[in-house]
Order: C-alpha cells, then sequence, then structure tokens
C-alpha cells in the first residue's frame, strides 16, 4: 500500500521542515527582546541571552531544539514568560481544532449542496445565481464579513451572543465568519469536478439505463466529482483547525491563530519554529489521511488492486 | 507547406476557445466590466477632483454632493482614497501574481523537462513549502527581505524610497508563497509535452534542448499558465488585502482596500459606526475580486485547464 514508506518519509520531511524554518527566523532582523524596555545593562542582555542559549552558534542550538522536541518539549517561549511553548500549544490547540472542525463541517454543509445545485442547474439561471453566491463568498474577507454579521446580527437584532465561547450559540457567528469562505472554496470545486464528468461513459451508460437525472447525479457522477474537495479537504482542515486571526481576534477566543501571527512579528523564536511544526505536523497526517479515504472513494483507483 | 495544416489547426483550436469563452456570458461580462474599472483606476489621476493626501477641514463627514463617499478622519476625500487604495491593491495583485508565474514556470520547466533525480529533488522541496504556513513565511520572508535592503541602501533612504521598497517586498514576498500550484502544474504539462511525437521529431532533427523549450513547449503551455496567473492575481489581492489590514502591508501615507478597511475598522465605537469608512472599500474590494474571479473561471472552462 506504500501508507508505511510514506509515513516515514514524514521524519525526514519534518527534518527538513524544522530546519528551514529555524534557520529562516533566524535570518529575519531584530531579535525577541528588541521591543522591551531597555535593559538595565548590556551585562543583563547578555545574560537572557545566555539563559535561552541564544549567544551559541545557531546549529548548536538546533542540536538543543531537536533532542528537546524528542522529550515532548518545544523550548520555552522567549515572549510569553514562564510558558512553554508546550503548555501554549496544549491550551490553544483544542479550542481552535474544535472551532476548526465545526467550520469544516459548516463549509461542506453548505458548499457541498451549492456545488450540486450549480452543477445541476448548468446553463440555467440557476447556475448564474449559485455561482455569483460561490464567487460572492470567496470574494468577500473574513475581516469584513466578521464584523458586518456580528453588527447585523449580534448588536443589531440581539440575535447571537458576539464575543468568548460559552454555551453553544455563541459557537454559532464564529464558525460561520470561518466557514463560510471555504464553503465557497468547495461549492466551486464541486461543480467543477461534477462537470469534468458530466459527459463521461459510465455517466452516460447510468442514464440510457433511464435513471432520473437526480439519480444519475447523486449515485454516480457525484462519486467522482466530489473527488476534488476530498483532496481539498486536508489542506482546508488543517488552515482551519490551526486557527484564524481574524476570528479569534474578533471573537475574543483563546484559540492558536492570533499565536501564528503575533509570534513572527515579536520574533518568539521558539513558539514559530514550534507552531511551524504544529501546522506542518497536522498538514501531513490529514493529507495522509484525505489519501486513504481517496482510495476508499474512487472505484477507479480501488479497481486496479 | 509542413507549417500550413498546423497553423489552421492551431487558429482553430484558438478560434474554439474563444467561442467557448464568449458563450460563458458571466466571464464576458466579468472581463468588460473588469476593462472598464482599469480604464477608470489608470486614468484616476488624472480626473480626480482632491488629492488622497489632502487634508480637509470638515472631518468624518458622510457622503455628500462633495464628497461623493464621505471623508475620513483627516478630511480627507474617501473616492479619492479608495481608488488609490484599489490601485495599489491591483497593482501588487498584478504583480505579485507575475512573479509567482516566473518562478513557478521556471521551476515546473525545469523539474519538468530535465526529469530524474532533479525532478524529485525539486518536487519534495515545493512538498515541504506547501507543508510550512504561508502567513509566517510571509511575514518572515517581508521582513528578512527588508532588512537586507536597508544595510545595502544604508545612506540613500528617503520617506519615498521607503515606500517604494515596501510596495516591491509585498509582491516579491506575495509572489513568493504563491507559486507552488504553479510550478506544479506546469511540470506536469511538460513531463505530458516532452515525449510527444512533435517533440520527439524536433529533437531527432537535431534541435537544441534550449530552441525545443522555447519553441514547443512553451508555447504550449501558455494557455494554462495564463489561465492559472488570472486566477492568482484574485488570491494574491486579498492576501495584500489581509496583511495589510494587520498593518504588515501598505504603510501610510499609501493605502490599499485592505488598509483602508482597517483604518475603517478602528473608527468604529459605541456611539457613531463611520459606515462610510468601511462599507465602500469593502464593497470595492469583494466587486474587484468577483470580477477577476468570473473571468479566471471563464478562461479556464474555455481552455479546459484542470487546476489538479
Amino acid at each position: 500500500m506504500g501508507y508505511t514508506k510514506r509515513m516515514l518519509w514524514m521524519i525526514p520531511l519534518m527534518l527538513a521542515i524544522s530546519f528551514l524554518s529555524f534557520g529562516l527566523v533566524r535570518m529575519a532582523p531584530g531579535g525577541p527582546f528588541d521591543r522591551e524596555r531597555k535593559p538595565a545593562s548590556p551585562e543583563i542582555e547578555r545574560r537572557i541571552r545566555e539563559k535561552y542559549h541564544l549567544d551559541e552558534p545557531v546549529l548548536k542550538q538546533y542540536g538543543r531544539y531537536l533532542m528537546g522536541i524528542l522529550g515532548g518539549d518545544l523550548g520555552p517561549s522567549l515572549k510569553y514568560r514562564n510558558h512553554t511553548v508546550t503548555e501554549i500549544v496544549v491550551q490553544g490547540l483544542p479550542i481552535s481544532m474544535g472551532l476548526g472542525l465545526c467550520a469544516f463541517v459548516c463549509a461542506l454543509g453548505l458548499g457541498i449542496p451549492l456545488g450540486l445545485y450549480t452543477a445541476a442547474r448548468k446553463g440555467g439561471f440557476g447556475e448564474v445565481a449559485g455561482t455569483f453566491l460561490a464567487v460572492l463568498l470567496v470574494s468577500v474577507p473574513g475581516f469584513v464579513i466578521g464584523p458586518l454579521l456580528v453588527m447585523e446580527l449580534g448588536i443589531r437584532w440581539r440575535l447571537l451572543p458576539v464575543a468568548l465561547l460559552e454555551s453553544p450559540a455563541h459557537w454559532i457567528l464564529p464558525v460561520v465568519t470561518l466557514g463560510l469562505y471555504f464553503a465557497g472554496r468547495v461549492a466551486r470545486l464541486l461543480r467543477e469536478g461534477m462537470l469534468s464528468v458530466r459527459n463521461a461513459d459510465f455517466v452516460m451508460a447510468a442514464r440510457s439505463k433511464g435513471l432520473s437525472d437526480l439519480e444519475v447525479m447523486l449515485r454516480h457522477t457525484f462519486r467522482i466529482g466530489v473527488l476534488p474537495v476530498v483532496s481539498y479537504s486536508g489542506p482546508m482542515l488543517a488552515d482551519l483547525m490551526t486557527g484564524s486571526f481574524v476570528v479569534e481576534n474578533l471573537f475574543q477566543i483563546p484559540g492558536m491563530g492570533v499565536f501564528m501571527v503575533n509570534s513572527s512579528l515579536s520574533r518568539d523564536y521558539t513558539m514559530i519554529v514550534g507552531l511551524v511544526l504544529v501546522y506542518a505536523w497536522l498538514l501531513l497526517v490529514l493529507n495522509l489521511v484525505v489519501d486513504m479515504a481517496y482510495r476508499v472513494l474512487d472505484p477507479r483507483i480501488r479497481h486496479e488492486d | 507547406m509542413k507549417t500550413e495544416p498546423t497553423a489552421v489547426a492551431r487558429g482553430d483550436s484558438r478560434s474554439r476557445a474563444w467561442g467557448r469563452f464568449a458563450s460563458q456570458r458571466v466571464a464576458v461580462c466579468g472581463a468588460w466590466v473588469l476593462v472598464v474599472c482599469m480604464t477608470i483606476l489608470l486614468l484616476w489621476p488624472w480626473v480626480q477632483q482632491f488629492d488622497p493626501a489632502m487634508i480637509g477641514d470638515r472631518q468624518f463627514s458622510a457622503p455628500d454632493a462633495e464628497h461623493w463617499l464621505g471623508t475620513d478622519v483627516h478630511g480627507r476625500d474617501m473616492l479619492s482614497r479608495v481608488m488609490h487604495g484599489a490601485r495599489m491593491s491591483m497593482l501588487v495583485g498584478l504583480a505579485g501574481a507575475g512573479v509567482s508565474l516566473v518562478i513557478g514556470v521556471i521551476w515546473g520547466a525545469l523539474a519538468g523537462y530535465v526529469g530524474g533525480r532533479l525532478d524529485a529533488m525539486m518536487m519534495r522541496l515545493v512538498d515541504i513549502l506547501y507543508s510550512l504556513p504561508s502567513i509566517i513565511f510571509v511575514i518572515v520572508l517581508i521582513t528578512t527581505l527588508e532588512g537586507v535592503v536597508k544595510r545595502w541602501m544604508s545612506g540613500l533612504v528617503t520617506s519615498e524610497f521607503a515606500s517604494v521598497t515596501r510596495v516591491t517586498l509585498l509582491f516579491v514576498g506575495l509572489g513568493g508563497v504563491s507559486w507552488l500550484t504553479m510550478s506544479r502544474i506546469v511540470r506536469g504539462q511538460v513531463m505530458a509535452l516532452r515525449d510527444r511525437p512533435f517533440v520527439v521529431a524536433s529533437r531527432a532533427l537535431g534541435a537544441g534542448q534550449w530552441h525545443i523549450l522555447r519553441r514547443h513547449i512553451l508555447p504550449n503551455i501558455l494557455g494554462v499558465v495564463v489561465v492559472y496567473a488570472t486566477l492568482t492575481v484574485p488570491a494574491v489581492v486579498l492576501y495584500e488585502s489581509f496583511l495589510s489590514f494587520l498593518g504588515l502591508g501598505i504603510q501610510p501615507p499609501q493605502a490599499s482596500l485592505g488598509s483602508l478597511i482597517a483604518e475603517g475598522a478602528s473608527q468604529i465605537n459605541s456611539v457613531r459606526i463611520y459606515w462610510w469608512l468601511i462599507a465602500y472599500p469593502s464593497v470595492v474590494l469583494a466587486g474587484l475580486l468577483m470580477v477577476l474571479s468570473f473571468l479566471g473561471d471563464g478562461l479556464r472552462d474555455a481552455l479546459e485547464v484542470r487546476s489538479d
């Protein structure tokens, strides 16, 4: 099957990714302690650098970092004192993952019907309207749609709470804000996939058996047409589960997305590399899962075995 | 004699593609709207009534006959600011897509054409870059490059020069993270073309590698490349607006649509909402992105390019 080989490949891949990101953040000008109040003396600054081993050669630091990772330690955060990166990830990631999973369901729940509808109404007004809606969804950035939803649904109509995560109702606005863009992407991919097999032989065969359009679409075309969506869902889930800066900032959610932006701004070296590794690991694992799902779903691959 | 049939066939397929494109009414509408928008944006500095940087006495005035889209915190005309912001966003989008096109085509064509070990290595690197979160990558890339440029240019830095470097870095950085898919598509196309009979024939006739690449491979992947570049433009515009919204993109006094939206959002308070500061740049941004997407989709459907 080759899955063992791919899982083994993940080790050198992760090593390369960690090396690349470690080197890249060190090349950026400025350091993690630049924006603090000026230290009392160069002596103190030297001691701080010594404490975090920043005075050593970069390669030696990298080696030390890798040894730490083997023990599950991503190192101390240079910006959030007295917190390790592992602690911050362990606190934030489950929240972001929960939110991301809900947004994923929301994206599929809205995107798949919309994509099917536009594919089914090919050539009619329904297609134009549906495509328009899908393009609109991918064209309105989250930092526009989020405040709009908050102002209308949250403040003017007082239907939904606008911040924090206390009851299920609190989840609705952030999940929708996060999911709408991806729903548009899913709808577009599904339409493209459905139309690409519209005239394939097996669809013709199904149609000539006398199946209704709806049955042909759901039982035959959909199984192939959904495949682009399947392969997109790996990267989509990785993006969603590591959190979004805009949504977490807007709704005051203590997830990971805020750290993604802030850590690279404040040159929090260990935090940046830690987050890159978490993201990359998630992406690699999810892509593997997606490929497995692909094998199960695509009859063309399945019968080759 | 020999070139005759191919020329006809090519003209034919081109006109067929054009026919399919024209049948995509939405895409054609998009193309026309885009042409009109671009003309207005290009000519705007010569027809504007107010300079976008001109500070006026009337702060936060709502849209009226004098200032069609109202004014901002410094009494600057919003219509002019939105227009100049849209110019900036489009500039970054087009240039960023251009950068990603150049890197992606060179990378993909080289990997696909040479093949073997080099191909495996180059594509493995693309895989690695795919698994880095691009937001961190962009921020680090932009700040790193900025530091390098500043070190080079220390001494002759004026404020005008600094803003030009910022814009340049922005599209180099954005192009630097958006070429991955382009390179994969180009590689696939080149690999499919490499062993086609007409290329093999050309090689048998003694044509050099460079000649084959330039005369046979590149013209044949041009359509795919242009379509995908068209689809990259809105992605880069969206990314730029996000960075500018965070305050990492275009710096004042220059503005892009993203930084205008951020500025409008920062003026929201519980007493009054100056809706025109946020609504107009948002509408223009969404409209621009939609038109670009419709055009790209239409082109893709017409040329039957698949992105996977």
